[in-house]
């Protein structure tokens, strides 16, 4: 079977920072990392290909040096890994992004055989929007798993698929058929560390890069900033409220300190002193 | 929706903004605000409630009228959602009852909507971020090539009645506002609580559109086998919690977090945690507050060590009351706070939980939480 899991490479949250004066984002420098939530979805898919046989092949849009997220997800075991790089996919939003994706995976499914799973990550740390991976589903006509929490059998005889998925008040046990597109929820595996030999042949491992002409976008229209529909039109920094918070005054010991403190929240909200009591008192 | 992060630099009605023609002709005869109800096993989400009340203020500045789309297997579940619907604000409920909407599945609910939305014509979609809602608002959004913003904080109709939808941006202190200038329906989701609940107006009534959609259940693949419903006894209450008690990365240690829990439990108040501490496994993610967690509207709200970053702050901003303890005064946390307080949060929470224990239950000897 052939698993394709799409991937993104997005900066490390934890090591981002803010200009404090022009309140850009001060991108230089950090350190960049395949999105956490996308491994899930890599381990996954590894797991059904060293069960069921066949390929897991990664995919990415980026920029040139999006290779490296690639090369990563080959030495934790992928066996082949796709670029898509041009620089008309500059400024897509996550419409012309499943665009691009979607006529990638298309060329994925001639070049090296049909796909079976396409998975995605849940959600990225940087766009965090959930929509790309129902983008490239809706796009290529597969069936929409998302959340999945476990997928329980996989039949490539009868092609389908058993598998449990959140839902707002529960678990759902779907059962459902190939072709599919899933996101799988974090904590639903614990992603493998790559073996020597993946790491010794993702060192040495071809990256297919491909421009949009390459991936069959005939339409560049539907690509980048003219593709998307969404226009970001002002960025800001968030308003302070009128008035800053009300600084309570240190006294010697923490005990008057405290005392202070809440003298001072029932003087601004009497109404919170009745709620706590009661509260306190049903607890 | 766009991934804000190859916006360029602040900017006055930058050059995207410039992209701006005539809306298209196909595009002109879309009118309404529409808010998809959400049911879940025959109960509404308060989320959709939360977005009728935001959807009536969209509706009332445009001067047209604020819909429900309710849809669901016959019976009494859907007609008690359109009962509330109105309840809630709307002028016009569709419904859309058919059998195979009894749970929720991608193929049915993405084509009523999409062959909904074809027929009358929105300017204006909301569907709470909520699982479903992400789900099915991704794919109808492609199907009908329109824009989408994830997670708005804050809607707004604009001087010239576009749609300006804002959201948080990556990386710490920026909102962006987003538009779908070219394109209809404006299409956006909004997390739960993060708009206020509106009154509900016993009696009010509306106009029911029946809407037929043509699907079997031999045309639709995925079958649902069961459902395991949650126990509720897991679930974390935070999002409706009264009182709420946070700790942050400057509690330094996950011991120093159970002073978070004490200072909670003396106040009967559920405890919540800043997203570092989740991602560190000192706390579970439910316990997660802001935009990747849970939003939350207590009448009061205790931050300690918490530096107030804006993915933070656009969970908490419902608040009543902010009270943060930091020893930096400069945090952003004192920019949105009520009452701050500039001190160590891990001498200072021992003698809070004190003092609160002796004003408000003295007879409670100790029930700490452990
Ligand atoms: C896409 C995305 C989504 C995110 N979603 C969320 C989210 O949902 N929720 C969330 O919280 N974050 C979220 N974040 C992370 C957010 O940007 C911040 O990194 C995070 O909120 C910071 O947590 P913190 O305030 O606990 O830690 P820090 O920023 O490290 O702040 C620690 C604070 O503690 C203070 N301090 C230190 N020592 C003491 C002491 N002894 N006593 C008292 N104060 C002390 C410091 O002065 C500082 O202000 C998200 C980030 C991204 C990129
Ligand atoms: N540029 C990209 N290249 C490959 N996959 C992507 C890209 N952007 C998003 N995705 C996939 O779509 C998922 C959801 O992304 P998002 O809609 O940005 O939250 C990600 O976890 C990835 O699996």
């Amino acid at each position: 079977m052939h698993f394709v899991v799409c991937i993104k490479q997005v900066p490390d949250s934890a090591q981002i920072r803010v200009h404090p004066v022009t309140n850009t984002i001060m991108r230089q420098g950090v350190p960049t990392i395949i999105n956490p939530y996308d491994l899930f979805s890599l381990e996954e898919a590894l797991r059904l290909r060293d069960k069921v046989g066949g390929e897991v092949t990664i995919l990415t849009m980026g920029p040139p040096m999006a290779s490296d997220s690639l090369r990563k997800a080959l030495t934790i075991g992928a066996d082949r890994a796709v670029l898509l790089t041009d620089r008309f996919f500059a400024g897509s939003d996550t419409l012309a992004t499943s665009y691009a994706l979607a006529q990638a995976l298309r060329k994925i499914g001639e070049t090296f055989g049909p796909v079976d799973i396409v998975f995605a990550g849940k959600q990225t740390i940087d766009g965090d929007t959930a929509q790309v991976g129902p983008g490239v589903a809706k796009r290529l006509d597969l069936l929409q798993l998302t959340y999945v929490s476990a997928i329980v059998e996989l039949d490539g005889e009868s092609r389908s698929i058993k598998l449990e998925r959140r839902s707002e008040g529960g678990v759902q046990v779907l059962q459902s058929k190939l072709p599919c597109m899933i996101t799988m929820l974090e904590g639903s595996n614990v992603v493998r560390r790559g073996r020597i030999d993946d790491a010794l042949r993702a060192a040495r491992a071809e990256i297919v890069t491909w421009s949009a002409k390459d991936a069959g976008i005939e339409d560049l229209a539907l690509c980048g900033l003219r593709g998307s529909p969404t226009v970001v039109k002002r960025v800001f920094a968030p308003a302070a409220r009128a008035e800053k918070a009300a600084q309570v005054e240190i006294a010697p010991t923490q005990a008057e300190t405290a005392e202070t403190l809440i003298a001072a929240i029932f003087a601004k909200a009497p109404a919170i002193e009745s709620d706590l009591t009661k509260l306190a008192a049903g607890f | 929706m766009s991934d804000p992060k190859p916006a360029p630099a602040p900017q006055q009605g930058g050059s995207r903004a410039t992209m701006k023609k005539e809306l298209p002709e196909k595009y002109r005869d879309h009118k309404h605000v529409w808010v998809f109800i959400e049911m879940e096993r025959g109960v509404v989400h308060p989320v959709s409630f939360e977005l009728l009340g935001e959807g009536r203020k969209l509706a009332d500045q445009l001067g047209v009228e604020l819909a429900g789309v309710v849809m669901g297997a016959p019976g009494e579940a859907v007609n008690n959602a359109a009962r509330e619907t109105f309840a809630y604000g709307a002028d016009v409920v569709y419904l859309v009852e058919d059998a195979v909407l009894a749970d929720y599945r991608n193929e049915p609910y993405s084509k009523g909507l999409t062959q909904l939305v074809n027929t009358h014509k929105p300017e204006i979609l909301l569907l709470g971020a909520t699982t479903l809602g992400r789900d099915l608002a991704g794919s109808v959004a492609t199907t009908l090539l329109t824009g989408l913003t994830a997670d708005c904080t804050e809607l707004r109709v604009d001087d010239d009645k576009s749609l300006a939808a804002t959201r948080p941006t990556f990386g710490g202190s920026l909102l962006c506002t987003i538009y779908t200038l070219n394109y209809r329906p404006q299409m956006a989701t909004v997390r739960p609580r993060v708009m206020p609940m509106p009154e509900r107006q016993e009696g009010r009534e509306g106009r029911i559109v029946p809407f037929k959609m043509d699907l079997a259940e031999s045309d639709i693949i995925t079958k649902i086998l069961s459902f395991m419903p949650d126990r509720d006894s897991n679930k974390s209450n935070l999002s409706f919690a009264d009182v709420v008690v946070a700790g942050g990365m400057g509690l330094q240690s996950p011991e120093n977090f159970q002073l978070v829990k004490n200072l909670a439990a003396v106040l009967g108040a559920e405890f919540g945690a800043s997203r570092p501490l989740i991602q560190k496994g000192w706390v579970t993610s439910d316990r997660q507050i802001g935009q990747t967690g849970k939003t939350i509207r207590p009448k009061l709200y205790i931050a300690a060590g918490i530096s107030g970053a804006i993915q933070h702050r656009v969970g908490v901003e419902g608040a009543d009351m902010i009270v943060a303890i930091n020893t930096d005064k400069n945090a952003p946390i004192f920019d949105f706070a009520h009452i701050g307080v500039v001190t160590d949060a891990m001498r200072f929470l021992p003698a809070l939980t004190e003092a609160f224990r002796l004003r408000i239950s003295p007879h409670a000897n100790d029930r700490l939480a452990g």
